[in-house]
């Protein structure tokens, strides 16, 4: 009964356009978020820091496990430019390799992570009833443990390493997206479509995987965003404990925990790594609240 | 001539950042008069809404100033800052907005709400204001209006809310109201009281009003003059009787034509096209392309606004008096098919409660003695290629009935039978595919029904897929002969919903259910969310498949005169009982079942000197009574106990079934009076 409807949105009428390839749909998002100062800073520290970790290996003048018994805490030069730690390593050559394993493992765990939380997620949403009561009670208890303290008990019992990792991390961020999927996916079952398809006979993985996922995509974009950056800070914290990459393997909170005692006298040893894992976190931070409200512009025309 | 409100060549639009700036608004010159109600009419994205807002200074979002000046009272509210437009909104000049259960602050009791007001638009000492709140609350007519004061918005139905929001707008003693589609949401028995209600305010208080809606039968109610909208340019101006009774311009005739008569069983005729898309030039009149008596002029220059004698101003280039009246009224109902009697879906006692019997009440076995029937005694059959319609107010249970019989909640009694003998299941996921495929469902939003991330070609194969297992590429051959089949063409396919006006969509839904070729098709207010002009269209499509396909039409509307066009039978529904069922002629002719009496007098035909005697009151019952006849509470032709006690028996009156317990040839007398 809303004939006279009063609300005439603007950018409804003013983007007018006819079934658009994938490709320029991710470029439409792309231009948004670059129009956004958040989003370009956020982006630019993303692709800086993906790029570096690529090239890192051949732009590092050093061996980053190269150890010199005579180059001992030394002072930024024009040889290191970011000094040297303790066993008389580049800081330089380490700091832009450190991020390299702690990106690969975070990444794949956050989309690992994003896709189980987001699938279960959406089905409870749709199901709803007593399964969807039961399994939340669940994921409420999950939540309940302090998440890097259980991180460190299953680490310790396991010896850590990239196999343990990867499935924990997964695991319990995707307890954190099955409860924003859900919500999310509750207000899209109640749509008259979803009750079309179902009194059409469609079963529920055609409705959950044709006519939901497409409309909450965008939400779990932006969900996954968050998680990467929480398990880069996780992984980190880890590695500052001694339980995340093991030595010498670079890795910024490695680098940060070997620091600390001569942080006093040798502070570069420290600083440059945390200003690179921060300006990371930072930056996918900003590219994820960036991408919430290009997505959010573009869901009336649809992205994918 | 004094005037309150004075609209100079106003142009507002869009300053959009990649795109020309796109006006919403072109040139709209208008006066509001002290002590008139001014009714701005037009369909959806006609620009009235920012009309009405502009003549307070304001602008939604997104929108700028273009031209032009909006001056209240001597001073132009576009220049004004915001301490000055402060002083004056919801002072001298309010705003009452559609949805009052969105605009009444939840958390607050009504009564602290309305003293807000007092106490930023008067100078009344506080002691007063308690006194002065209750004053307000019984001129809108609110009963007890002690108890509102201290009630919470969620506490008071829609048209009580509705009334609250208009006292909280009288508050501040203004010389206009802006009313912007206030009754829209309401039932049609509210809505005719709502309206007494203003005009009564008018009248009393020579508070001036503008009056914003797209139904024509509310305005013809209410307005003493009409301006017409269209695509953001003034079409017509006029007192309400020279627009309604005898319009010169052609959208404005179209329209009238376009809407459902109570007084013939006719789909009425439908202007052809849609409105235009909002684009930054235009060099024609915005009509044109959907004008009967297009010329070549018309397309090319635009027509200015002009006051042919004897008539009302009018945007067209020629004096339209000449134009001859179409004499068509529609297309006359076809007759019923020859497969008439063959019954195709028959319930029998169905009862349907949504509410769950808690664990104790299992175990003991008195599961149906606490819960409330929303739908009760439910029995009636419908044939092969009929149109049975269901017409009541919201929470009668109608759109119940529809969910019921396609399988989303099962009936807690009763049976229900399609074809003649296979009894239906009662979950949707039970029954076979071809049982599914055979009843289909069209929905009331086409904007909620289509999935917003699918191209139409993607909606349509879907149930092509489903039931024929046809390949991807035939089912794109099948899904643009279903778009022909609803007037849409095959460019359609790549689009998505939101590339659509409304009735593209409703289309692209009809379409989507007959693509399973099914021998029922259950329409869930199908033509209520669209615009007027569009919904005749919509009514003649679906006329069209069901003489092609014969096709059964379970229609569900709150609209009696929508109804009379389409429906063969017609089942009168309160709180989901039955009131009166029978042949839709016979219905609408006396004796009416003193419900069905009451919705008569309720529809709001375009006609000024219409009077409205609505006896009944507007209360929202939530739950029918536990004995008795459902409609006892608010009838207005209630015998005595006999009506709280005994369920009402059925009297067969010349072909319908009333049930009700005055004799009917005294409800016959009584009713032609």
């Amino acid at each position: 009964m809303i004939a006279g409807g009063t609300s005439a949105n603007p950018v409804e009428y003013a983007l007018p356009g006819s079934g658009r390839s994938r490709f320029a749909g991710i470029m439409i998002v792309l231009r948004d978020i670059i129009s956004r100062p958040v989003g370009a800073i956020g982006l630019f520290l993303v692709v800086f820091h993906l790029l570096l970790a690529v090239i890192a290996s051949f732009i590092a003048p050093y061996d980053v496990a190269l150890q010199n018994a005579d180059r001992i805490l030394q002072a930024p030069s024009w040889a290191h430019p970011m000094g040297t730690d303790s066993l008389g390593r580049d800081v330089f050559s380490r700091t832009i390799t450190g991020g390299r394993i702690s990106i690969i493992i975070t990444l794949i765990s956050a989309v690992i992570a994003a896709l189980w939380g987001g699938i279960v997620g959406v089905s409870l949403g749709l199901v709803g009833g007593r399964i969807d009561e039961f399994c939340m009670r669940l994921v409420d208890a999950f939540l309940a443990i302090p998440g890097l303290l259980f991180l460190l008990l299953i680490v310790s019992f396991t010896g850590g390493g990239v196999y343990a990792l990867i499935p924990t991390l997964s695991f319990f961020n995707g307890i954190s997206v099955i409860r924003i999927g859900r919500g999310a996916a509750q207000g899209v079952a109640v749509k008259d479509y979803i009750t079309a398809a179902r009194v059409r006979g469609h079963g529920s993985r055609f409705i959950i995987f044709q006519e939901m996922l497409p409309n909450l995509q965008d939400i779990l974009l932006v969900e996954w965003a968050m998680r990467w950056s929480w398990m880069m800070l996780a992984f980190s914290s880890l590695s500052f404990l001694g339980f995340g990459a093991t030595p010498p393997t670079p890795d910024w909170g490695l680098m940060i925990s070997d620091s600390r005692e001569f942080l006093t006298v040798a502070p570069w040893a420290g600083i440059w790594p945390a200003i690179f894992l921060s300006t990371l976190i930072i930056g996918i931070n900003l590219f994820a609240d960036a991408l919430g409200k290009a997505l959010r512009v573009d869901r009336q025309q649809g992205v994918f | 001539m004094e005037r309150l409100i004075h609209l100079d060549d106003l142009s507002v639009g869009i300053e959009a950042g990649v795109a020309a700036p796109t006006p919403i608004l072109r040139g709209i010159t208008l006066d509001v008069q002290p002590n008139e109600i001014l009714g701005l009419v037009g369909e959806s994205g006609s620009g009235k809404s920012t009309v009405a807002l502009s003549m307070m200074g304001y602008l939604a979002p997104g929108l700028e100033l273009f031209g032009g000046e909006a001056i209240f009272d001597n001073v132009s509210m576009f220049d004004l800052d915001r301490k000055g437009l402060e002083a004056l909104r919801g002072g001298e000049i309010c705003l009452v907005p559609q949805n009052a259960g969105h605009s009444l602050t939840p958390t607050m009791t009504i009564g602290r709400q309305i003293e807000e007001s007092l106490a930023l638009h008067t100078d009344l000492p506080p002691a007063d204001r308690k006194k002065t709140v209750t004053d307000l609350l019984s001129q809108v007519r609110l009963p007890s209006p002690e108890q509102i004061r201290d009630r919470h918005p969620h506490e008071l139905s829609g048209g009580q809310q509705q009334r609250c929001a208009i006292a909280m707008a009288l508050a501040g003693r203004p010389r206009v109201l802006l009313l912007d589609e206030p009754t829209t949401g309401l039932d049609v028995t509210t809505q005719v009281h709502i309206l007494e209600l203003l005009k009564d305010l008018c009248r009393a208080s020579g508070v001036a009003m503008v009056f914003v809606s797209h139904d024509l039968g509310a305005v013809a109610r209410i307005s003493d003059r009409v301006a017409v909208l269209y695509a953001g340019e003034l079409m017509e101006l006029g007192t309400s009787s020279e627009i309604l009774k005898n319009p010169s311009h052609p959208y404005t005739r179209g329209l009238l034509t376009s809407i459902p008569k109570m007084d013939g069983a006719r789909i009425p005729e439908a202007l052809p096209g849609y409105p235009p898309r909002l684009s930054a030039t235009r060099s024609a009149c915005a009509f044109a392309p959907r004008c009967a008596h297009r010329k070549e002029i018309c397309l090319n220059e635009s027509p200015p606004l002009h006051r042919p004698a004897n008539a009302s101003m009018v945007r067209c280039h020629f004096d339209s008096g000449n134009f001859p009246h179409s004499s068509y009224q529609g297309a006359p109902r076809p007759p019923a098919a020859d497969n008439q009697m063959q019954k195709l879906l028959e319930l029998q006692d169905l009862a349907i409660s949504y509410d769950r019997p808690g664990l104790l009440s299992r175990l003991t076995g008195q599961e149906d003695k606490q819960r409330v029937l929303t739908v009760n005694n439910l029995s009636f059959v419908l044939n092969k290629g009929e149109t049975i319609a269901v017409v009541g107010e919201s929470g009668s249970g109608k759109s119940t009935i529809l969910r019921a019989i396609v399988g989303l909640i099962p009936p807690c009694n009763g049976s229900m039978r399609i074809e003649g003998e296979e009894a239906l299941d009662c979950i949707t996921e039970a029954r076979s595919l071809q049982c599914k495929k055979d009843i289909q469902m069209i929905f009331q939003n086409p904007d909620s029904s289509l999935n917003p991330r699918k191209t139409i070609a993607e909606i349509l194969s879907a149930p092509l897929q489903l039931y024929f297992d046809m390949e991807r590429t035939e089912a794109i051959d099948k899904a643009s002969e279903l778009l022909e089949s609803v007037r849409l063409t095959r460019d359609y396919l790549g689009r998505t919903p939101d590339q659509l006006s409304g009735g593209e969509k409703q289309r692209v839904g009809i379409a989507r259910a007959f693509a399973a070729q099914p021998i029922l098709a259950l329409c869930d207010e199908v033509t209520s969310a669209l615009d007027v002009s569009v919904q005749a269209a919509v009514l003649e499509l679906l006329s069209k498949l069901q003489k092609e396909n014969g096709v059964a039409y379970l229609f569900v509307s709150h609209d009696l005169a929508t109804v009379r066009a389409i429906a063969d039978r017609v089942l009168v529904l309160y709180q989901g009982r039955i009131c009166e069922i029978g042949p839709v002629d016979a219905v609408y002719k006396p004796a009416f079942h003193p419900y069905t009496e009451a919705l008569m007098e309720a529809v709001l035909e375009p006609d000024p000197d219409a009077q409205s005697h609505v006896e009944i009151s507007d209360i929202v019952e939530t739950a029918p009574p536990d004995s008795g006849c459902p409609f006892q509470l608010r009838c207005q032709r209630k015998v005595g106990k006999i009506c709280n006690e005994v369920a009402p028996p059925a009297q067969s009156v010349s072909g319908h079934t009333i049930f009700c317990h005055i004799d009917r040839d005294r409800l016959f007398q009584l009713q032609d009076e």
